[in-house]
């Protein structure tokens, strides 16, 4: 088994570690980590798949550059969300839907 | 030489910034002002593409590999139109309908400006992770229009939007890195011939996560949960624009990847697309037909008729099936658009959000009742509107290939969508028990609706050159 390949696949592990967390976690600050975890899962495979021969590819690594920084961006939109929350319901919990 | 492709991107950022700059009062103008610029160039690039084929440009001058490639067909196009058809209307009904306090409609004008833009890029963009970063920036700025109003519960919604948004777009990132994995390109173009000579198990797995996640982001049932509270919470304009246009950005998409790359691979879930399609249609409705408060039944109504978009994927290999997706997508865009517009002006005008409040609302607002009437025309799918012509299609295409459980579902989803709408109608046409004084309205808001619905109604008798603009590859 080669070094990329053993990245790609805790990269798998990560990325479902991340989705289960998010899905499942009710606690907003422990979610919105959740995500992060989802997030490094797909670029450690974007990185370790690319990798041929043990050469790097500069291309996906460009590409997951991009992506940290989209994932920052939601991170910090959702963290201000998750603080309005708690200042307006003093919870970090979403409320159940009222009018389902 | 002015390039229709780049200023559509570049356009909306610019009147975005200056928006944020200027406040809510000369940013509105600025922002109407841009919106019919680049509806001006939607067309420019319709007429262009219809005339000459696909459109082309690299961006800087750096073509792809190294660089970004734009590109627009006629599908491409035809979604470009829509939005700026769309959002034009809705940047003058949001005008007036924000009032100068508003702390919603202070965010209203740059987040839609970074939205459009989001959306813009999305259509013209001719590789894969762009495509991803392009969701991204639309999909966060859906997220903060619906939080913008300040309240907890569209702060509520807005986080499950988030996250559901989030995790969409992560499992799709996720299949752009296992196709990268497996060729080492991301270029739609380049893709094609790849994966129909030889597909690994991998690709597989890519197409089936890319496909699941953008299903999550188009809230397909059962897929929807977090659209009703998304739509029907946040402010009347925000919600047309998300019902309108954001779902769609992500069915585009799957329709991209369906008829592009993976198009050797997903043709096995058709049956399962539509039947989820069917599921869509039946759920939404019925939730529509109970709901309580207006502005829900018409997000339910968002979901049921996104199922018919998810109809036409069995009968793709038949000619006419692309562009009754298509004239489905203007429809509802079109005619979701006005009439959230219309119920933001009942809501407005009777100071409630439920449907047994608008008893008397026939003889305050007829112009409004009228756009939601011509609205729900096109819901319905009643002749001469675009909503007839797309059901007609499917149900055309459908026999054509001998499935007529499609048609029978088309028809189904018709008459449900009577009862709800009806529900809504009548009680607007029952006299008033204690006649109320009537809140004074914008004439701006009222008109703007109708001019959306109407526009949905009207787009029946041209919808020939648009369907002929879808088929330009």
């Amino acid at each position: 088994m080669t070094g990329g390949l053993l990245f790609a696949l805790a990269g798998v592990v990560l990325f479902a570690l991340g989705v289960a967390g998010v899905v499942l976690i009710d606690n907003l600050l422990r979610r919105i980590l959740a995500f992060n975890l989802m997030g490094s899962g797909a670029f450690l495979v974007l990185v370790g798949l690319a990798q041929r021969d043990g050469v790097p590819d500069p291309v996906p690594q460009a590409m997951v550059l991009t992506g940290i920084v989209v994932a920052v961006a939601a991170t910090a939109l959702a963290l201000a969300l998750a603080r309005k929350l708690h200042a307006l319901t003093g919870r970090l919990e979403l409320p159940e839907d009222a009018d389902d | 030489m002015i390039d229709p492709l780049v200023w559509l991107i570049l356009l909306p950022l610019c009147w975005a910034t200056l928006a944020f700059v200027l406040g809510p009062g000369r940013g509105a103008w600025t922002a109407i002002g841009g919106l019919a610029a680049q509806l001006w160039l939607a067309f420019v690039l319709a007429d262009r593409v219809g005339a000459g084929g696909k459109a082309l440009h690299a961006v800087g001058g750096w073509g792809a590999p190294l660089g970004i490639d734009l590109a627009a067909d006629g599908l491409s196009t035809a979604m470009l139109l829509l939005t700026q058809c769309v959002a034009l209307p809705l940047a003058i009904y949001a005008r007036s309908y924000f009032k100068a306090d508003d702390p919603a409609g202070t965010w209203f004008w740059p987040l839609t400006g970074l939205l459009i833009a989001g959306l813009n890029a999305l259509f013209v963009s001719a590789d894969l992770f762009n495509i991803y970063v392009t969701l991204e920036l639309a999909g966060l700025a859906a997220v903060a229009l619906v939080a913008a109003g300040g309240g907890a519960h569209q702060v509520a919604a807005a986080l499950r939007y988030l996250f559901a948004t989030l995790v969409g777009s992560g499992a799709y990132l996720l299949g752009v890195a296992l196709i990268y994995g497996a060729y080492g390109t991301v270029s739609i173009a380049t893709l094609l011939p790849l994966v129909t000579t030889d597909a690994p198990r991998l690709v597989w797995i890519a197409g089936i996560l890319m496909v699941a996640g953008l299903m999550l982001k188009t809230a397909l049932f059962p897929f929807h949960f977090w659209l009703p509270p998304a739509h029907g919470g946040a402010p009347a304009p925000v919600s047309a624009l998300l019902s309108a246009l954001v779902v769609k950005a992500s069915f585009y998409l799957i329709l991209r990847l369906w008829l592009g790359p993976l198009q050797a691979l997903l043709p096995v879930f058709a049956w399962g697309m539509a039947l989820l399609g069917a599921a869509a249609i039946f759920w939404g409705s019925w939730r529509a037909i109970r709901a309580v408060k207006l502005k829900r039944l018409v997000a339910y109504s968002t979901v049921a008729q996104l199922g018919y978009l998810f109809l036409i994927f069995p009968l793709l290999t038949c000619p006419g099936a692309l562009q009754a997706g298509v004239m489905q997508a203007f429809a509802h865009g079109l005619a979701k658009a006005g009439m959230f517009a219309a119920a933001g002006v009942l809501i407005k005008a009777t100071g409630q959000d439920s449907v047994a409040g608008l008893a008397g609302a026939v003889e305050r607002l007829p112009v409004t009742l009228l756009a939601f009437g011509l609205s729900g025309v096109t819901l319905m799918g009643l002749p001469p509107s675009s909503g007839f012509l797309a059901k007609w299609q499917i149900i055309e295409a459908a026999l054509a290939q001998g499935y007529w459980i499609i048609a029978v579902v088309a028809l189904a989803g018709g008459l449900l969508a009577a009862v709800y709408l009806f529900r809504v109608l009548r009680q607007a046409f029952l006299l008033a028990p204690t006649p109320q004084p009537a809140a004074v309205v914008p004439r701006a808001l009222e008109w703007g609706a109708f001019a959306l619905a109407a526009a949905s109604v009207l787009l029946g008798l041209r919808g020939v050159e648009l369907m002929r603009l879808v088929g330009v590859t």
